[in-house]
């Protein structure tokens, strides 16, 4: 091994052994011990991704670490490695990078907690098992990563466990994940029985074995008594994976779990919800890329699941006040885009998204955090406003942040969401296929325009205007320490940066992030070169459209909510039909309801009513039978009680050796 | 090597129990530190089964034979292989650990001590005989012990739970001790001696078979019987629930963490091997009742509000999994599934631990007594995570390699199984979490709660080996795989073979029979020797 695999091999052990000493040690440690550990294992992965970042960009190849092998039987081997290649260096990247930056964070916002060694714990533990995530050369090991964000996520939501309804929250995470799991590990097993191994390596290179590739082509009939259903091994496959996709990364039908999560403690909604684990299904999704690139039906599926959830979320998010649950449906809606892109095949702009919105998203929730620590807790965002000069670093930052989201050029969610929105329109605007081009480009772009409006509703909310809170809250109100508005400065200049790496070609760009991708993601339907490329002008108009049309949403919401604060109060009460539509929309179209109805009551009154009648009518009601019978043996038994334990135990002996020796004695007779 | 170490573990436990006898009633400390010092050394000379234990060697190991009653054909023959070896290192490392959780009992504790070590060697020689006869003596001779531990230290409804233990348990045992006897007669065998036996229950060559198809069929189902009761296949399973209730708590330990291996192990060891077209024939149905099983029990953890009884059920869902992995002959479900066998002794047993560490503390194990655990007792909030996360499989914990195995083989053999089983995977997480949140989450809603201690020294004496092996496997299933697996793929090769070969002669005298031909001479039971 040579240095950059040795850092590699090093890196996620830092963080677990950060988790090890604060788990262990942390009631010792005290509450500044534990943060100096907590932040230290952070910052050192950091330091050690950065010769490992260095090598792969200098050389373009993968770095390999080959740990020991965990799992070894004659036909399942499965190795502890790491893969950094061009695709995971990223990933690596945004890791340890924004997780030290909120690691940092943290230092400052949890240092009142009563509990800070557990919470740096679970922090460090969720970077070790995101990093097995990221780095795992196997699927096996992404699986094991994807499993262990998920219970730290399950740990950090619930942090503060005696409120029951956080804890709440936290199960309800891990139970919803562990249903989109359940797909995860199917695709997991299909993939085995083809490609007899679990490495992304050999999955890839056998995918050009033509035995394989007819194998996962060939039509599969499901034959289930209500439904004929043909679909491709691969198509069952992609589909089984995108299931678990589904789960982790918050999509329709599986997203109800993110809103709630928003009961953690605001630096982990931060890093977990929003930068890094929610991305888990998309950088799944891209790292087999090659694989889903043989199922066009499940990428339609992708595309559409995606593109609705964006939509879905956005309204949502709409009516929100509560200022973390703007951001958490914003965050399932960004999520969605993605999904939106990779559906079209645009792996690499789907991925850049992932990039480029964990700058601006950890930054809007640290912003928010900031916000929330200046207002002692508040989080309703009808008690804030004004607080624009009370907090200028918070609010600065923030608004970098909010314009980056929007995609107003040229920050760096301007180039990720033009290159989605392009992805989605482009069937239409070359008119390749229209309708559907039509139908994905309209979900893309409403959701971006509706974006643009809750972020400023946000912002005019949270900083405009008056105060509407307690005076008294108002006034102690005060800008958070360095070690939170550092970490925001820093998000905030790759908010206005991060873009600039992949500018199209049709702004006179070299589109280097998907250049530098391209040797790692499926190119699909097909590759265009640029010179080949000739919709520059739609390209370019369907930029300017999208920009005014994110200005004009953002300067609708500022009007509105700094100028006529009255306003979509007296819309809603204007008209019985508009507040019906109003009371929908904030409760969120009443799904969580709606599955707590059709769901979790159903299963829970199914197993009470399966165990009584089952169980203690039906089945021991037959036992009882059979012990009247044996109520006459019971009686000579009870008898011979007299509580003398040792009396007992030389009866039964007594019995059983008879009843041997009584047997014995015929077969030796006869 | 030479040392006759398995004779020497039936026999230790023994002499504890006799010491124990002599110890005068009034001096239980004593009884107690005879108790622990008689499991611990069996505990230490059982180490070199897995220190002198030759991998990659799939024939029986450690063996001793001696005539016994040769009129009979009774002989002592004892070995372990790669499925029952870490079955005897689980028992001897559960007992210690089931010792000082019984410390606190205070009622006749000599001969609370001696039950259970005479329990301890019933077990081993249960996992280690290889004589059907002496087997079945272990077998009976566990029942006795186990049936004091819950009728007379149980709880409340101590006398229902141990007539109902014992009704299932002899129901069980009787045909299979009819069909024993029968297959021993009919194979002309002249010895119980397993291996000897099975020679001569499938013949090689072109010898007939000794049973008719519907003959073997019955006798497997006796077998099948007595085992599932044992594991508890569904439906056979209601008297877990009671018997884990009013048990006490090292019970219940070595009720999950051994004794239901036994039926699983007795599936393995005895019915497939014995009669394997049978088995092949029932597989279908055991592999149905199997998933019942799995999301059946896993139904019931959701309506329950005892936490003991919650458990008990989780055990007929999570050894549904180890019954899976048996009837698919695919060597991943099969080591997975004697994997999971061990898993299972350690998370549940450690999980029984868990419940008996608040029993005693507050003499209650319903949840609405409990809640906002963790603020209190936080150190144990910690442990009952971990076990509760090994309980669901969590990778990095040794319940996931287990289920993980079983899973992908069954995918491998039956797709539609494995597809169902997962579904045990979102029910299990959703039963032990939402108890992990009753007990430990919340704010403390009982006065009793507010001042509960954290764990003991001896507490954690108990629970910390268990920890220890929940990692340790999940991080290293290396060193335990690599002790299953050539045993498994022998084991899977040996059924496949045996199948084919019954098969194939019972087609043949189907085909002579339709031909009008005479049968091939099936020899009666042969004249016992003189």
């Amino acid at each position: 091994m040579n240095e950059a695999a040795r850092c590699l091999a090093a890196l996620p052990f830092v963080c677990l052994a950060g988790f090890l000493v604060n788990g262990l040690l942390g009631r010792r440690l005290g509450r500044q011990g534990g943060t100096a550990v907590g932040v230290a294992a952070a910052l050192a992965s950091f330091l050690l991704a950065i010769p490992v970042a260095r090598e792969v960009f200098s050389t373009g190849e993968a770095v390999k670490a080959d740990l020991f092998s965990w799992i070894d039987t004659s036909d399942l081997q499965v190795k502890m490695a790491f893969l950094c290649d061009r695709l995971s260096v990223v990933m690596l990247l945004v890791v340890t990078g924004v997780g030290s930056l909120i690691h940092l964070y943290s230092a400052g916002y949890m240092s009142h907690d009563a509990s800070v060694p557990r919470y740096f714990a679970y922090l460090n533990l969720f970077m070790f098992a995101m990093l097995l995530l990221v780095l795992g050369d196997n699927l096996l090991l992404t699986f094991v990563g994807w499993e262990g964000v998920g219970l730290c996520s399950y740990l950090l939501i619930g942090f503060w466990f005696d409120d029951p309804e956080k804890a709440y929250a936290g199960r309800k995470a891990f139970v919803v994940n562990r249903i989109g799991d359940f797909g995860f590990l199917l695709g997991m097993f299909a993939i085995f029985v083809v490609f007899r191994s679990f490495d992304y390596e050999t999955i890839r290179a056998n995918l050009g074995d033509s035995n394989i590739r007819g194998r996962l082509l060939r039509t599969i009939e499901v034959g289930l008594p209500f439904l004929d259903l043909k679909i491709s091994l691969v198509g069952a496959i992609t589909m089984a994976l995108f299931i678990g996709a589904i789960g982790k990364s918050a999509q329709i039908p599986l997203y109800v779990w993110l809103p709630d999560a928003m009961a953690g403690p605001t630096p982990v909604s931060a890093l977990i919800h929003a930068a890094t684990m929610v991305t888990s299904g998309i950088y799944m999704i891209c790292r087999l890329s090659h694989l889903f690139a043989l199922a066009p039906p499940t990428l339609d599926i992708i595309a559409g699941v995606g593109g609705a959830t964006a939509i879905f979320a956005a309204l949502m998010g709409l009516a929100q006040n509560d200022i973390k649950k703007v951001l958490a449906y914003s965050t399932v809606s960004q999520l969605g885009l993605m999904f939106l892109a990779l559906g079209t095949g645009g792996f690499a702009a789907g991925f850049f998204h992932v990039f480029t919105h964990a700058f601006f998203k950890a930054l809007l929730f640290l912003g928010a955090g900031s916000v929330i620590h200046a207002m002692s807790g508040e989080q309703d965002m009808r008690r804030m406003g004004g607080l624009a000069g009370k907090l200028p670093a918070t609010f600065g930052t923030m608004l970098v942040g909010t314009l980056a989201i929007a995609g107003i050029p040229p920050l760096a969610g301007f180039f990720s969401k033009d290159e989605i929105l392009w992805r989605a329109w482009e069937g239409c605007l070359t008119g390749k296929h229209v309708g559907h081009g039509l139908v994905l480009g309209l979900l893309g772009s409403v959701a971006s325009v509706l974006t643009a409006f809750y972020m400023f509703r946000l912002l005019a909310m949270t900083f405009f205007g008056s105060s509407r809170g307690s005076a008294e809250a108002h006034s102690h109100a005060h800008e958070s320490p360095w070690t939170m508005t550092l970490p925001l400065a820093a998000l905030a200049t790759c908010s206005v940066a991060a873009g600039f790496l992949n500018v199209p070609h049709v702004l006179h760009g070299g589109a280097h992030f998907s250049a530098w991708l391209a040797p790692v993601l499926a190119p699909y339907p097909e590759v265009v070169t640029a010179e080949q490329f000739t919709h520059h002008g739609a390209e370019m108009g369907l930029m300017i459209v999208s920009t005014l049309l994110a200005l004009g949403a953002g300067g609708a919401a500022l009007w509105i909510y700094v100028k006529k604060p009255g306003l979509p109060a007296s819309v809603i009460q204007g008209s019985a039909a508009m507040g019906q539509l109003y009371a929908i929309v904030r409760d969120r179209f009443y799904i969580d309801e709606a599955y707590d109805r059709m769901v979790v009551k159903p299963v829970k009154t199914t197993a009470l009513l399966l165990w009584i009648f089952v169980d203690v009518l039906v089945i021991d009601m037959l036992v009882n039978v059979a012990a009247l019978v044996a109520e006459v043996v019971s009686e000579a038994v009870r008898r011979l009680q007299d509580g003398v334990v040792g009396t007992y135990a030389v009866w039964f002996l007594a019995g059983a050796m008879l009843l041997v020796g009584y047997f014995l004695y015929i077969l030796g007779v006869a | 090597m030479n040392a006759p170490i398995l004779s020497i573990l039936l026999l230790l436990p023994v002499a504890g129990a006799a010491l124990v006898a002599l110890i005068p009633r009034e001096n239980a400390r004593e009884a107690r530190m005879a108790a622990l010092l008689a499991t611990f050394l069996t505990f230490l000379v059982s180490i070199p089964l897995w220190t002198s234990f030759r991998p990659g060697d799939t024939a029986m190991q450690f063996v001793e034979t001696r005539a016994w009653v040769p009129a009979l054909g009774l002989t002592y023959k004892v070995g372990v292989d790669g499925i029952s070896v870490l079955l005897v290192l689980l028992t001897t490392l559960l007992m210690p650990v089931c010792i000082l959780a019984s410390w606190s009992v205070q009622d006749r504790v000599k001969e609370y001590m001696a039950a259970f070590l005479l329990l301890e060697s019933a077990m081993i020689g249960s996992f280690v005989a290889q004589d059907l006869l002496l087997f079945y003596v272990f077998w009976e001779a566990m029942l006795i012990p186990m049936l004091l531990l819950i009728g007379v230290w149980g709880g409340r409804r101590r006398v229902y739970a141990a007539l109902k233990f014992f009704l299932f348990t002899i129901v069980g045992s009787l045909p299979m001790f009819v069909a024993i006897l029968y297959a021993y007669f009919q194979s002309g065998a002249q010895s119980f001696d397993l291996e000897a036996l099975r020679a001569a229950l499938q013949p090689s060559g072109s010898a007939p078979l000794p049973l008719g198809a519907s003959e073997a069929r019955w006798c497997f189902l006796a077998f099948a019987l007595a085992f599932a009761v044992k594991v508890p296949v569904w439906p056979l399973h209601t008297w877990l629930p009671d018997a884990h209730v009013e048990a006490p708590t090292a019970g219940s330990v070595i009720l999950a963490g051994v004794l239901l291996k036994m039926g699983t192990y007795g599936l393995l060891r005895f019915a497939i091997p014995l009669f394997p077209a049978a088995a092949a024939e029932f597989a279908p149905m055991m592999l149905a009742l199997a998933l019942i099983g799995i999301i059946y029990g896993s139904l019931m953890c959701l309506a329950q509000e005892d936490m003991k009884k919650l458990i008990a059920y989780s055990s007929v869902a999570h050894l549904g999994f180890c019954v899976v992995g048996m009837f698919l002959w695919n060597d991943k479900a099969l080591s997975g599934s004697i994997l999971q066998m061990v898993n299972h002794g350690v998370s549940t047993g450690a999980l029984f631990l868990c419940v008996g560490v608040l029993y005693e503390r507050r003499h209650t194990r319903l949840l609405e007594d409990f809640g906002g655990i963790a603020k209190v007792m936080p150190a144990y909030a910690a442990v009952l995570v971990i076990v509760t996360l090994s309980s669901i499989g969590l990778p990095g914990t040794n319940g996931f390699i287990g289920e993980f195995m079983i899973l992908l083989g069954s995918f491998e053999a039956k797709p539609l199984v494995a597809i169902l089983a997962s579904t045990g995977v979102v029910l299990g997480a959703a039963y032990m979490l939402w108890m992990v949140q009753r007990v430990l989450f919340g704010r403390v809603t009982h006065e009793e709660n507010e001042h509960l201690g954290d764990l003991r020294s001896r507490e954690w004496a108990t629970l910390v080996p268990m920890i220890a092996l929940i990692f340790v496997i999940g991080v290293a299933p290396g060193i335990f795989l690599k002790r299953i697996a050539p045993s498994v793929e022998a084991w899977n090769r040996g059924i496949r073979a045996a199948i084919k070969v019954e098969s194939e002669k019972r087609l043949e005298e189907e085909a002579r029979r339709k031909a009008g031909l005479p049968p091939v001479e099936v020899p009666g039971p042969k004249e016992p020797r003189k």
